[in-house]
């Protein structure tokens, strides 16, 4: 089933239906505004909260109330007026915002007065030997697969990594009767006393006791290994062990799955093609768009919601899906504002949701050597390029990791760098003794995702796009 | 790898993988089927031949690539499953025209 959008210009076009996505959409609505919400899943929720609507994991402890509260975030939605299209993907926004989405293989355009972008985290890479290998994926594949399909580990499995996404994902495979042979945590020792003066935040946050309890629940069932400073996924066209040093100690164990996890970052793509500016962040080690207080960011009209705009969990991010809703609500139609909670609630809401932030961050700081790659590690996944690879480039001249692209292909595969941009970042930089900042990052162009020749040969043209193509 | 929890009711789908009968479920990604189906489903790369499986299941690895219905280089992870749909595991590079 293919629906186009019915209009062709929106006052808010909000894209990613996540939490930050689902309240920003609704907010809008309820205040007025024609709104559409263009997602590129089969279903509400993003990652956080996938398949919110038609997980067949029916045991509601199993996943949480924390997960289901997604289930309210999408009622109010649907309440509102606002057009929802699934399977959009969008592949193009400019500074005019016009934006281009591709739903069931045809390309749509639409204009939009605001846009909300809301597309959310990927998880950072997590470049170790043989992470390329059959076997090895991210933890929030594995989570993915439990709760849009109920799918759980059933081999000999490892979980590696850090980071609270983790010990969630360690205690929903272990409630849905799945199994997990070892926990290997890569949190480095020093970071618990950096942490500590943040401490305070933390411990009269929400985080803390479901946090502490999700370790108690998993700590009782698994074999947990701390201190893990090195790790390999080694295998011959499949994964057949992993291979770990913890305490100066080196281990070998045999594996069917290995997880990996060190944390999430913002999905840039589709903002920095559409030219807004993003600065490298050295709490979070990843790149930040560049935001005022109502999430507002370089390019006018672009509005940045939820973990796009610097990692800060679900509740955070439906409240700035609110924000960024209620500030486009404020410039396009003040009068309808009103009947919306007041600015100030909901930058207290924030700073609520923030709590804890800065604990977390620190604590689970990924360590250099996983993310700073050497020798044979593959960095590109998508051309295969390791970071040897990376190194030699530099040493003739590469400068940055746009400019690699001319050498080596990095970040020219069909994942655009969403694989390996911050790997390469910071292995430059650290190979030219610069900052991430002054290396830089890919320059992305549309289209953000592939799309086919044919569909956009299929694209409705007028007289002057064939004159303007067309000989004699 | 994966096995299903015995409290998924749904109603199931059958795909064909290379010709073969794979039962899935309703809701099922492409990716997800595969990798439930105990098949081997690994596909080699385009660069160096390499064996692949999904790695990310969230839309941004591409490593789930997959010719689902004639149609090359789709990434199964956002495709749920359609009763008869005809998957072909990618060997290489995609062919001109698919």
């Amino acid at each position: 089933m293919t629906v186009a959008p019915k209009r062709e210009d929106y006052d808010v076009v909000v894209i990613g239906a996540g939490p930050a996505g689902l309240a920003a959409a609704a907010t809008s609505a309820e205040a007025g505004l024609t709104s559409l919400l263009l997602d590129e899943n089969i279903g509400p929720g993003g990652q956080v909260f996938r398949a919110i609507s038609s997980t067949p994991v029916t045991e509601r402890s199993q996943l949480g109330a924390d997960y289901w509260v997604g289930a309210d975030l999408v009622q109010s939605l649907r309440a509102s007026n606002a057009e929802v299209i699934h399977r959009a993907t969008v592949w193009s926004l400019d500074r005019n915002l016009d934006i281009a989405v591709s739903i069931g293989g045809a390309s749509a355009f639409v204009k939009a007065k605001r846009v909300i972008l809301a597309t959310g985290a990927l998880e950072r890479p997590f470049p170790v030997p043989g992470w390329t290998l059959p076997g090895v994926m991210t933890a929030g594949a594995a989570q993915t697969m439990l709760k849009s399909s109920g799918l759980v580990p059933d081999g000999r499995t490892v979980i590696a990594g850090q980071g609270p996404l983790l010990w969630l994902l360690a205690a929903q495979i272990l409630r849905l009767g799945g199994r997990i042979d070892r926990i290997l945590d890569t949190t480095e020792r020093g970071n618990y006393f950096a942490a500590l003066p943040h401490a305070f935040a933390f411990l009269t946050s929400p985080y803390f006791t479901k946090g502490l309890s999700m370790m108690r629940e998993v700590k009782a069932k698994v074999h947990v290994v701390s201190g893990v400073t090195e790790l390999a996924a080694i295998g011959d066209g499949q994964l057949a062990n992993v291979s770990y040093v913890a305490g100066g100690k080196r281990e070998t164990i045999s594996a069917d799955l290995l997880l990996l996890h060190q944390g999430v970052v913002p999905n840039v793509n589709l903002a920095m093609s559409a030219d807004v500016e993003h600065r490298w962040d050295d709490v979070q080690l990843c790149w930040s768009p560049v935001l005022d207080a109502n999430g507002n960011s370089s390019v006018a009209g672009i509005a940045i919601a939820g973990d796009g705009a610097g990692i800060g969990g679900a509740n955070a991010a439906g409240v700035r899906g609110r924000i960024a809703a209620r500030a486009a609500v404020e410039a396009l139609a003040p009068a309808a504002a009103a009947k919306l909670p007041a600015m100030a609630t909901l930058r207290a809401d924030l700073a609520k949701a923030e709590r804890g932030r800065v604990f977390l961050d620190t604590l689970f700081r990924p360590s250099p050597q996983f993310r700073i790659p050497s020798g044979d590690t593959i960095v590109c996944r998508c051309e295969e390029v390791t970071a040897k690879d990376v190194l030699d480039s530099v040493a003739i001249g590469a400068t940055g990791p746009n400019q690699l692209k001319a050498y080596r292909r990095t970040g020219m595969g069909p994942c655009q760098g969403r694989l390996c941009g911050l790997t390469v970042t910071e292995l430059m930089a650290q190979a030219r003794g610069k900052t991430p900042q002054e290396i830089g990052y890919y320059r992305l162009r549309a289209p953000v995702k592939p799309i086919t020749l044919a569909e956009l040969a299929a694209v409705p043209k007028s007289e002057a796009d064939i004159k303007a193509v067309v000989r004699g | 790898m994966f096995r299903r929890s015995e409290q998924d009711k749904r109603p199931q789908v059958q795909i064909f993988v290379d010709g073969v009968a794979v039962a899935a479920r309703q809701g099922d990604t492409v990716s997800a089927a595969l990798l439930a189906s105990g098949q081997d489903a690994r596909r080699f790369t385009a660069v160096s031949g390499a064996p692949r499986l999904p790695y990310c299941m969230m839309g941004v690895c591409f490593d789930c690539l997959v010719t689902i219905d004639g149609v090359g280089n789709r990434q199964g992870c956002l495709v749920p499953v359609a009763e008869g749909m005809q998957i072909e595991i990618q060997k290489g590079k995609r062919e001109i025209g698919r």
